[in-house]
């Protein structure tokens, strides 16, 4: 038996991957195994290679692996039209020749005679490098057997046959899944498909492989996951009822996630005209009293800098959500980078502020959704929770338990009309809202307009207590100073109220660190987990706090260690600037092993920058990444 | 709490109310048409029964921007061009609101522009006041989308080369179901017409020349206005799409040539708004959205209960 299997389908975008591996990657969490899934797609809507890798292992999966070790292959079928010819090209076997570099040693192929030529897989050398690899070769003709019991789209089910028997794996929790998912005569076809291929290769192969599917169970109830999920469950569950959005890849799936939910839930959806509407609509809806998000990509977030400001000037809640692709300008729309967090942290004209946390994994993108609602209605403060491509699109298993626990639908900083009948009010009767001399931590509780007794003006312009528009200088240092002021009242309110929202692992006396941030965790605890085994002495930090930021857990981190690499997935070391802007030292303890070209790290890809990083050994790493010095090197 | 939303007891209404009573002081020039904007929402509010805390104006950026500084209702002035999504918002987190919006022609047909089509297609229940002075005034006199061909400024010295844009034929077009123009120099119709605008199911689109004595000294918006409603001469059914539409192109045109013509374009009572729509199709809750957070008996959905599906 093998402790991962890594199983990677590929074939055209539209082919049906997508659904075929998600329903797949349950099949195995049923089974009692951890998974972790990782989609590579490009941005086009038919055709074009894609593949998603599902890796599922008997022990907890943060990442996607290194390589992988199982290649089901099915052909690009819009590659086959000759009328497109001319725009897809005429490539069914790139699925089959993209994907071999990362197949490791003693891997298995399966691929789909019916769509991919004997010519094509001479002219690939497929069966010298297999020889050469140990890999095992099953050709089988699953266009056609998917054409005898149904169509030609359920090749995917007879893949997936095929992928079981040669595993030996039960077919008991694919059935249920398939059942759950169709019905009718779409599920025969299916069912039969899947009995066919499952033993045909049962029947016609020897198996001389060693690959088996791993074996585990779960003590409790397990639930498959994306990022997105997360993070509207995490909305959802903090009591945001309003969203408003334009579409943008990965941005989307956050987007339409609610606006399908919202309507049994009494929550109203709002797809716009454009980003800075999509902003202005969350900001009015929370002016007006509703828990309320908006978010986009990179491009669409440009347009959010004007109502973001008008957040934090009004000092009205909003939260908003910033899903990272490769930049600039529409940049990759389908790949992942960590390259907007200045961005995010600096967009708006004056001395602006705002809260952003970037989780680093699922659970902690429910959590900090969550906990970004509490503190922009605490607090009256746009929060924006940065994450990517990645993050978004990756499933993991999360125990189900987790899940467990009270909606809350608080307004935070809102004042009754009760409280309101008490408050301070102005000869016209206009309610004091800004009277900073009333107001504990920063915070200048708000009424909502249609309360009694709560009449003010909310406005972008600099203001006085009551909302009048004002360039009184003695006002002007007054209410900025406590806007200010408050990034460190929710600072203590971080360190004091809640668990750290930083994520540590590693062995904890160990002289050498690893600092990363957002979704780039997963590979860097794997990589430290693995360190650790091969004697080296490693620790590591995921920062998820990016403002206010973790001033004293950074700073212990890194006087902790003798040197430190820094990793995230941008070409211009952002987050370690960030480190030392708030810091104002460390600069020559701090490296950076930096990806930028489109694909998420691979834990080995740490694990090599971090031995010719730190354990100074002398070669040069992959291509794919770039090692930054130290400041002084 | 009790429900906030449930204000307005039966009573009689005044418009100092709607003046607040201390500073501040518009800082709009003598003779400047925004006041004419100020005086007729004042006169309309009590009419249609509003209590100054059932109403929110949003305003966007310009010297008309300001006209809720000087309003006492709850008040959002929140950037150039972007007064109607959040207005739009508003109303669909609480449909109790009143919800006007106000700004001037660069503001909302400039670069508020596409906000305003989509607003004005999708029928949103609430009122629309555009300060029209065929300028920009705030930052001093620059052309404006209204500003007719030829105008010159100091940012179009030899004169804007550009056709002035039509916006009750816009409005129309885009889908708004009421459509009127008035103007500041004529107070009576102003007030009447804001007061229909805001008691309109749907988008009322109200075009309210004002005059900016200050940087537009020739406008039209001094010109003596014709009533259409009131003069033989132009009687067409504001109810019908396309005589509206004809009365808005001779409007439009004889407006270029000095001729102010004002009054009711278009009323349709027939469509629904959007609020109405939206909660046809059940995309809207009956309780308003503000009001369920102060609900104690509000049920609010967990998503461990959604969780079946990703098991
Ligand atoms: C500011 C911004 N918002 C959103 C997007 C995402 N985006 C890319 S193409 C597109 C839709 C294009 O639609 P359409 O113009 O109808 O062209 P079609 O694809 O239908 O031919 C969107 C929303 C973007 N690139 N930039
Ligand atoms: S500049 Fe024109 S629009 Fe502005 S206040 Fe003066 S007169 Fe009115």
């Amino acid at each position: 038996m093998s402790d991962e299997l890594i199983w990677r389908i590929a074939g055209g975008s539209g082919d049906g991957i997508d659904s075929t591996s998600q329903n797949f990657a349950k099949a195995l969490m049923r089974s009692g195994l951890d998974v972790f899934t990782h989609r590579h797609y490009p941005s086009r809507i038919r055709g074009g290679h894609t593949y998603v890798e599902i890796r599922a292992a008997d022990h907890e999966v943060q990442s996607r692996g290194d390589g992988y070790n199982f290649l089901l292959s099915l052909g690009d079928s819009f590659a086959r039209n000759p009328q497109e010819d001319a725009y897809y090209g005429n490539e069914e076997v790139k699925p089959l020749s993209e994907n071999l570099d990362d197949l490791r040693e003693g891997g298995i192929i399966v691929y789909d005679e019916g769509l991919i030529s004997e010519e094509d897989v001479e002219a690939i050398d497929l069966h010298e490098r297999a020889e050469e690899n140990d890999w095992h070769v099953f050709p089988m003709d699953l266009r056609s057997l998917a054409r005898e019991h149904g169509r030609e789209v359920m090749r995917n089910t007879a893949g997936v046959g095929v992928t079981a028997a040669l595993l030996e794996m039960d077919l008991e929790h694919i059935e249920d899944l398939m059942s759950d998912a169709m019905g009718g005569d779409v599920l025969e076809a299916n069912l039969e498909i899947l009995h066919e291929a499952y033993e045909t290769i049962n029947e016609e192969y020897e198996f001389e492989h060693e690959l088996r599917a791993p074996t585990g169970s779960h003590e409790t109830e397990q639930a498959l996951l994306s990022g997105s999920n997360a993070i509207a469950y995490g909305a959802i569950d903090a009591g945001c009822r309003f969203i408003a959005g334009y579409p943008m890849t990965p941005w989307t799936d956050v987007f339409t996630i609610l606006a399908q939910n919202f309507p049994d839930m009494g929550g109203v959806s709002e797809q716009v005209e454009d980003e800075i509407a999509a902003a202005a609509l969350a900001l009015g809806a929370s002016h007006a009293g509703a828990k309320a998000m908006s978010g986009s990509s990179g491009g669409g977030f440009a347009l959010m800098s004007e109502p973001l400001g008008l957040a934090e000037m009004t000092e009205t809640p909003l939260v908003l959500v910033e899903s990272m692709r490769a930049g600039p300008s529409t940049g990759m729309p389908t790949k992942p980078e960590q390259g907007d967090l200045e961005f995010v942290l600096y967009t708006s004209q004056g001395d602006s502020s705002r809260v952003v946390f970037a989780p680093g994994n699922i659970e902690e993108a429910y959590e900090q959704t969550r906990l970004a609602f509490e503190i922009a209605w605490d607090y009256q403060i746009p929060s924006i929770i940065i994450y990517d491509q990645k993050l978004s699109g990756e499933n993991k298993n999360v125990d189900v338990e987790f899940f467990d626990r009270e909606p809350e639908p608080d307004l935070g900083a809102t004042l009754t009309e009760d409280e309101l009948a008490e408050a301070a009010h102005d000869a016209s009767g206009k309610f004091k809202r800004f009277n900073y001399a009333d107001a504990e931590n920063n915070v200048a509780p708000r009424s909502l307009p249609g309360q009694k007794g709560g009449r003010y003006l909310a406005t972008g312009n600099e203001h006085s207590p009551v909302g009048h528009i004002s360039e009184d200088p003695d006002n002007r240092v007054a209410q900025m100073t406590r806007r200010i002021e408050k990034l460190d009242s929710i600072r203590e309110d971080l360190d004091e109220e809640h668990e750290s929202n930083q994520t540590y692992f590693g062995d904890e006396t160990a002289e050498y660190g690893i600092i990363t941030w957002g979704s780039s965790q997963g590979a860097v605890r794997e990589a430290v987990e693995r360190l650790n085994e091969n004697g080296h002495s490693v620790k590591g930090i995921g920062v998820s706090d990016m403002m206010p930021f973790p001033e004293t857990e950074v700073t212990e981190f890194l006087q902790s260690v003798d040197e430190a690499m820094v990793v995230e997935m941008n070409a211009t070391a952002q987050f370690r600037g960030l480190i030392q802007k708030e810091l104002g030292r460390f600069g020559e303890k701090m490296t950076s092993l930096l990806k930028y070209n489109g694909n998420p790290f691979e834990p080995a890809e740490i694990v090599e920058g971090y031995e010719v990083n730190l354990a100074d050994e002398d070669r040069e790493p992959t291509a794919q990444v770039r090692i930054e010095p130290a400041a002084g090197d | 709490m009790s429900a906030f939303n449930a204000i307005g007891e039966e009573r009689e209404i005044d418009r100092d109310e709607f003046t607040p009573g201390v500073e501040p002081q518009p800082t709009w020039c003598p003779g400047c048409g925004d006041f004419g904007v100020l005086k007729s929402l004042k006169q309309a509010l009590p009419e249609v029964g509003k209590t100054p805390e059932e109403v929110l104006t949003v305003t966007g950026i310009g010297c008309s921007g300001k006209l809720n500084s000087y309003l006492d209702t709850y008040g959002f002035h929140t950037i150039h061009g972007r007064s109607l999504p959040v207005a739009r918002a508003a109303k669909l987190a609480n449909t109790d609101l009143e919800v006007i919006a106000a700004g001037g022609d660069g503001d909302g047909y400039g670069i508020g522009g596409n906000h305003f089509i989509h607003t004005a297609r999708e029928n949103h229940d609430m009122t629309y006041i555009v300060f029209n002075n065929e300028i920009f005034g705030l930052t001093k006199g620059q052309t404006s989308p209204t500003s007719p061909k030829g105008h010159k400024s100091k940012t179009q010295p030899s004169g804007s080369a550009k056709t002035p844009l039509r916006p009750l034929s816009l409005s129309l077009t885009a889908g708004a179901s009421y459509v009127a123009r008035t103007a500041a120099v004529n107070p009576n119709q102003a007030k009447e017409i804001i007061a229909e605008a805001i008691e309109h199911d749907g988008f009322a689109h109200v075009d309210f020349l004002t005059q900016c004595p200050t940087w537009n000294k020739d406008a039209r918006q001094y010109v003596p206005y014709i009533d259409i409603q009131e003069s033989d001469d132009y009687d067409h059914d504001v109810t019908d799409r396309r005589e509206a539409a004809e009365m808005m192109h001779e409007t439009e045109d004889v407006l270029n040539e000095g001729t102010v013509l004002t009054g009711r374009y278009y009323v349709d009572e027939d469509r629904p708004s959007y609020q109405a729509e939206k909660s046809a199709v059940g995309e809207l809750p009956d309780q308003p959205l503000a009001e369920r957070y102060f609900d104690d008996d509000a049920e609010w959905e967990r998503s461990y209960d959604l969780l079946e599906r990703h098991t």
